[in-house]
């Protein structure tokens, strides 16, 4: 095996890079929780070097001085909750069990290939069996809640449930990240599920910090790979995949160089695959256009900041744990739709979510003692602005509204800044080869998961050439730091080749 | 004989009370205005001009509903059939279309080709879907024979799309009608006009997902294509209350009912709000569920379980009706002289059309509106005085909960609004208007007693939709309380003039009552 990458560095967008001399970046994904457990044990990441641990809860500040804060301690988290509304307080409760439910429905279906359901071969029918057993084998009330779940929004989601706005904004969030569609979206309560479904060492739903950044997953996955034999390129752009009488040959680099392979994989999104990096005659015309359509559209930026200090956050008590948690700066639904309604129009949202984390507090390996680094998740930012393609003022002004955002809590943290890194749609498309900037490789709405990701027709990692294949999260089941679709994908090859299966299967132990 | 009574006289209940008289039922309908039809029925609202209620198209007519009843026999009349979408454009470009032709100065060859085949497989999808409507929706789980068979002969028509359409249905299925759009045409005009068709009556904006399911529902009509019936003799409404009456139903207009009657755990009849109670077997409510089980029977007769999810059933109108009383017919720069007959919109692009639904979320209605225009009396002269013309036009988005309150000055405001709008299309409409109705989707629920001003009693979504409409436990007509059915638009296959929900509710009875 010879993985090939463009970059001077391995990890995409799962890395840990020094932009700021004794600073490490998590500059793309920043948490972790979707990585596949059976991966995880099977490639025994630990031995090296992966140490994924949970932080500590988060917290949602509000206009009006206070704040609503999330524990994983129980007791506490049901204080917390009933301090704004005793009825979501009890509420909560009732949200946990319906929502870890919904978990553990679709965390069976993660490591297995969808199956097509126009397809009469008898591994489609029996794919396809399964999941009607395991769906049949539900209660019928909550079938009709799997139902309604997968196309309703978050926001009607959460009404069902909680009465405080404050409580709807703060677990809205997990409904839209990296996703082009608003809290009152249909759709996003699947995207929240999406959010949901992993887990820290078994805890389904709990997120994580990876010891020394975002690119120790990838340092642990390329460990595992150089001690099965593999080999990896970096420097080694991919210009164009070679086609040879119906069938993929090899790849053409950047620099003329060409390599054959009876096996070609591709861990680019659909779009860079099949229009970028392939010949348009090598390829039906029915299919061009399908992948053509493949929304993909990129809906947020990224701010990594050093810091000089702790900053101080006015409305928090003094040492308090949640500055180990994950903050957020939008205290409604209202105020998180109009950020969408600002991407719809090409602009970034003027009153932007912020998923922002500390990882220093609880990792001391990512900044010099004393230091902090800050990594921002910001939403809503479209690829391209309503004048025009993205230009380097544009990207300062947009670091300027993430930076005045958290400001208005914090009247320490402008100070404290010392460098800072502003990732729009281009610079993720650019650098990191998203396209778009979308993060999850294609969005997550139901027209694009199970048996229609990428395309209806080809959701069995297979291209439609000969010998080339997919693994990247514009395959089933979608983007994260999940390792999944590259799992499918090796055992639909694995089988191609008539090998036996190394591939973990489902644990099925939720 | 048993004895059942259907509240409310709009079409489904009417439907639902001439089937089972048919067999045998003795039925009695209790209408709380003073005329039947509901939102079919004609209103005046201005002295010597009337216009149709809500429902100023028909296209969702069921061809079963309407053999079953004999509608045209029972004097249903069209002052128009086969009418043609106009798309209404400031520069004159306006673009018409129905289900076979496209027709524009401006539109591309490549938009020609695509609307052919976009109306095909459109067509192929709205046929299964148009299937499923009438009958009754499948139960998962622990269903009898026949809900198995409805699953499997749900999945018999799906598969016999053939591989491609099938791969596309399952897509496009739970997709955005904005998105889908953008896949098959150029042309903005259209576009626009398009997505209208999707989101009319919903709240949900063309990016909104779920429009696909909601354009296809639009376009499940079984009886002929897009026509508007005769409102000036009321003949549509008057149609299904001719039918009830053939098979020996009774109607009481003016007989509001108050509540429904529970005695040991089964519904023994209806008290009226003037007092008078009536015994029946059966109770039928033509009414929204919510309106039905909170408001007529009580939550205390239902589990808590139950209460909740209809409480969550969700109901938001965002379409208000303009009325308009005119001197002399207005007149549209560059518009063809038959196209002013046809429906015609203002939706000029699928961004204008999400922008105009924007403001609704907030509870504002929108500062460019979107609206479905007919002007009834090109066909049906006799609905308002000689050479004097209606304007008629469903505009979107008005939100129920409007943040300022649907009061006088307000509605006024709006009114103004549109009218200035309507001018830029129509130049000097406005010096035309001698009376105008704004009716608010507030005006609408008290007038039709429907909550929320939601005409189709519920939002149609997917979450809402089949076996979960209203919600489960309910989604077969029959209501978790003995005797008692749903009937309206709110159960399943949604709304729209269809008739299908009253034909189900009366069918699932037959099945149920056995003796009946």
């Amino acid at each position: 095996m010879l993985v090939l990458e463009k970059n001077p560095y391995i990890g995409g967008a799962t890395v840990s890079r020094e932009l700021h001399t004794d600073w490490k970046y998590s500059n793309c994904s920043y948490v972790c929780s979707l990585l596949r457990p059976e991966i995880y044990r099977s490639l025994n990441l630990a031995k090296h070097g992966l140490q994924v641990t949970p932080y500590g809860g988060g917290v949602t500040y509000m206009e009006n001085g206070d704040y609503l804060a999330a524990y994983r301690d129980k007791e506490l988290s049901y204080r917390e909750y009933a301090r704004h509304s005793k009825h979501d307080a009890d509420a909560y409760l009732r949200f946990k069990t319906e929502t870890a439910r919904q978990c553990r429905f679709i965390r069976d279906f993660m490591l297995a290939t969808p199956p097509d359901p126009t397809s009469f071969r008898p591994r489609d029918l029996k794919e396809l069996m399964n999941i009607g057993k395991t769906f049949m084998g539900l209660d019928e009330e909550v079938m009709y809640d799997t139902f309604r779940f997968w196309s309703m929004s978050v926001a009607e989601y959460l009404d069902e449930f909680f009465e405080s706005d404050i409580v709807k904004a703060n677990l809205a969030g997990s409904g839209i990240i990296g996703t082009a569609l608003g809290p009152y979206s249909p759709g996003t309560a699947y995207v929240m599920l999406h959010h949901y479904m992993g887990d820290v060492d078994g805890n389904v739903g709990t997120w994580g910090l990876a010891r020394g950044g975002m690119g120790a997953v990838s340092k642990a996955l390329h460990g595992a790979f150089l001690e099965r034999g593999g080999t990896v390129r970096v420097d080694a752009g991919v210009e164009q995949i070679l086609v040879k009488d119906g069938k993929a040959i090899g790849v053409a680099l950047h620099s003329g160089e060409e390599l054959y392979s009876p096996v070609i994989v591709s861990g680019l999104d659909v779009k860079r695959t099949f229009l970028n990096c392939m010949d348009s005659s090598d390829l039906s015309p029915d299919f061009v256009d399908s992948v053509s359509n493949f929304r993909i559209r990129g809906s947020s930026g990224k701010v990594n900041i050093a810091l000089d200090g702790l900053p101080t956050f006015t409305a928090l008590p003094k040492g308090s744990p949640l500055y180990g948690g994950d903050m957020h700066f939008v205290d409604s639904l209202e105020r998180l739709e109009r950020g969408y309604d600002d991407w719809k129009e090409g602009r970034w949202s003027q009153d932007p979510y912020l998923d922002m984390l500390m990882p220093t507090t609880c990792d001391p390996t990512m900044a010099p003692p004393g230091k902090h680094y800050m990594s921002v998740f910001v939403q809503y930012c479209p690829p391209k602005l309503a004048k025009g393609e993205w230009t380097d003022e544009d990207r300062e002004a947009f670091g300027q509204t993430v930076i005045d955002q958290i400001g208005r809590f914090s009247p320490d943290f402008k100070d404290l800044i010392l460098h800072m890194e502003v990732r729009t749609p281009r610079e993720l498309e650019n650098e990191v080869g998203l396209t778009s900037g979308n993060i999850f490789h294609g969005e997550l709405t139901l027209d694009q998961l199970l048996f229609n990701r990428p395309l209806p027709g080809y959701a069995q990692y297979r291209g439609p050439v000969k010998g080339l294949y997919m693994c990247g999260s514009s395959t089933h089941p979608g983007g994260g730091v999940m390792a999944a679709p590259g799992a499918n994908a090796a055992r639909e090859i694995l089988s191609d080749l008539k090998r036996p299966n190394t591939v973990p299967e489902n644990f099925g132990d939720d | 004989m048993t004895k059942a009574l259907v509240i409310g006289g709009g079409h489904n209940g009417l439907t639902a009370a001439a089937l089972l008289a048919k067999r045998g039922v003795d039925v009695t309908v209790l209408e709380a205005n003073p005329a039947v039809g509901g939102m079919a029925a004609t209103l005046e609202f201005a002295p010597g001009f009337r216009a149709p209620g809500l429902a100023q198209f028909v296209y969702q007519l069921q061809s079963d509903v309407v053999k079953a009843l004999e509608l045209e026999k029972h004097g249903l009349e069209f002052a128009a059939t086969g009418l043609s979408t106009v798309a209404l454009s400031e520069a004159r470009d306006h673009v018409s279309y129905d289900d076979g032709t496209l027709i524009g100065h401006s539109i591309s060859v490549k938009d020609h080709t695509a609307f052919v085949e976009f109306n095909r497989q459109m067509q192929a999808f709205a046929d299964v879907l148009a299937a499923l409507g009438n009958r009754r929706p499948p139960k998962l789980g622990y269903g009898d024979r026949s809900d198995k068979l409805g699953l499997a002969r749900l999945a018999f028509d799906v598969r016999r799309l053939g591989r491609d359409d099938m791969r596309q249905l399952l897509r496009v299925g739970a997709s955005n009608v904005y998105d889908v759009l953008n896949e098959w045409f150029d042309h903005d005009g259209l576009k626009g006009a398009l997505a209208l068709d999707a989101v009319l009556g919903t709240h949900a904006g063309p990016r909104s997902g779920n429009t696909m399911l909601t354009y296809l529902h639009r376009r499940s009509g079984t009886f002929g294509s897009l026509a508007q019936p005769r409102f000036s003799n009321d003949s549509l409404s008057e149609a299904f209350a001719n039918a009830a009456r053939s098979h020996g139903v009774s109607i009481r207009a003016s007989s509001r009912v108050a509540n429904i009657n529970v005695v040991q755990g089964r519904v023994s009849g209806v008290t009226l709000s003037h007092g008078e109670t009536i015994d029946a077997d059966l109770v039928i409510s033509n009414l929204d569920p919510h309106t039905t089980v909170m408001g007529l029977v009580g939550a205390r007769h239902f589990d808590t379980g139950f209460v909740r999810r209809i409480h969550h059933v969700r109901m938001r109108g965002n379409a208000a009706r303009l009325n308009l009383a005119l001197s002399a017919k207005p007149s549209v720069p560059g518009l063809q002289l038959g196209d002013y007959a046809q429906r015609l919109v203002i939706a000029p692009d699928t961004d204008r059309v999400e922008r105009a639904f924007n403001p609704s979320k907030y509870g504002q209605w929108s500062e460019e509106a979107v609206m479905e225009i007919s002007l009834p009396t090109l066909g049906d002269p006799a609905l308002a005085p000689d050479g004097k013309h209606v304007l008629s036009a469903t505009v979107q988005y008005a939100p129920y909960q409007l943040k300022a309150g649907w009061n006088d000055d307000n509605k006024s405001r709006f009114t103004q609004q549109l009218i200035a709008q309507l001018d830029r299309y129509m130049p000097g409409i406005s010096s035309l208007v001698e009376a105008s109705e704004l009716l608010s989707p507030l005006d609408i629920e008290q007038r039709y007693g429907v909550r929320g001003g939601q005409w189709h009693h519920g939002e149609l979504t997917l979450d809402q939709f089949l076996f979960v409409r209203p919600t489960y436990g309910a989604a077969q007509y029959a209501l978790p309380l003995d005797g008692l059915y749903l009937c309206g638009a709110g159960a399943h296959p949604g709304g729209g003039i269809s008739g299908a929900a009253g034909r189900n509710c009366a069918l699932e009875i037959i099945r149920q009552e056995g003796g009946v």
